[in-house]
């Protein structure tokens, strides 16, 4: 991998939430990766973002860029999916009522990364956390 | 057809309108559950939400988004206004609801 950022998300992080996905983003731009690229990379990384500020205790995103695909990882310190299959499942959601209200807890974040990942992998661990990675092809 | 377009009718007030009102507003999408509008709405659309907080400011921007319309009159955060001056997305009030604006924009030809 030539090129790698690192963006650190704290749990309730709502009103910097998106600040990631927007640096990616614009990198990516600078870099010259096409529109429809940039458009799953967006989409995986925003709905990161956010599953990292509604259900983790905190977190990080990882964007490598290489000459044939862009991968990002997210890795949180927990608390871990119990279900991996339920939390796939689009329509699933364990959000609370507060952020229901705000639009998220749709159920859709996992399976949006999946649909606009080539490659999507994801593990977890109760009580030591998750971890995805995403690998686009440019 | 252009937001400024849009602005003409007096049932709409853009709250920033130095960020440009001239973008071309290609098509129309409703939807309060961001996920679902991260997945589906496209580039250059107008988006009708009744959300106003600061994160649709992010939907808008990564999706290229023309403009952000709040029906009913809704009112918007400052810091979703503040947001949307940075990353240069009008945001536009009315009083009538999403199926009224989407009458509207339908009839104009989007």
């Amino acid at each position: 991998m030539s090129y790698e950022l690192v963006f650190e998300v704290a749990r309730g992080d709502f009103d910097t939430a998106g600040e990631a996905s927007r640096k990616i983003k614009r990198t990516l731009q600078q870099l010259g990766v096409s529109n429809k690229v940039i458009r799953k990379v967006s989409i995986a990384g925003y709905e990161s973002e956010m599953n990292l500020a509604i259900h983790s205790d905190g977190g990080k995103i990882t964007l490598e860029v290489g000459e044939e695909e862009l991968m990002l990882t997210i890795e949180d310190i927990g608390p871990g999916i119990a279900n991996i299959d339920l939390a796939m499942t689009a329509g699933w959601s364990t959000a609370g009522d507060e952020v229901r209200q705000m639009g998220f807890g749709a159920g859709m974040g996992l399976p949006n990364m999946k649909n606009n990942a080539d490659n999507f992998a994801i593990s977890s661990k109760i009580g030591e956390g998750t971890k995805i990675i995403m690998k686009f092809l440019v | 057809m252009k937001v400024s377009d849009l602005l003409n009718n007096k049932e709409f007030k853009c709250l920033n309108p130095q960020v440009g009102i001239e973008g071309v507003i290609d098509s129309g999408y409703v939807g309060d559950l961001l996920s679902w509008v991260m997945a589906n709405a496209g580039k250059g659309c107008a988006w009708v939400t009744i959300q106003t907080h600061v994160n649709i400011i992010a939907v808008a921007t990564l999706l290229e988004m023309t403009c952000v319309i709040i029906p009913e009159g809704a009112e918007v955060e400052e810091s979703t206004l503040e947001r949307a001056i940075i990353e240069d997305i009008p945001i536009i009030i009315t009083g009538l609801n999403a199926y009224e604006v989407c009458k509207i924009l339908g009839n104009a030809g989007i």
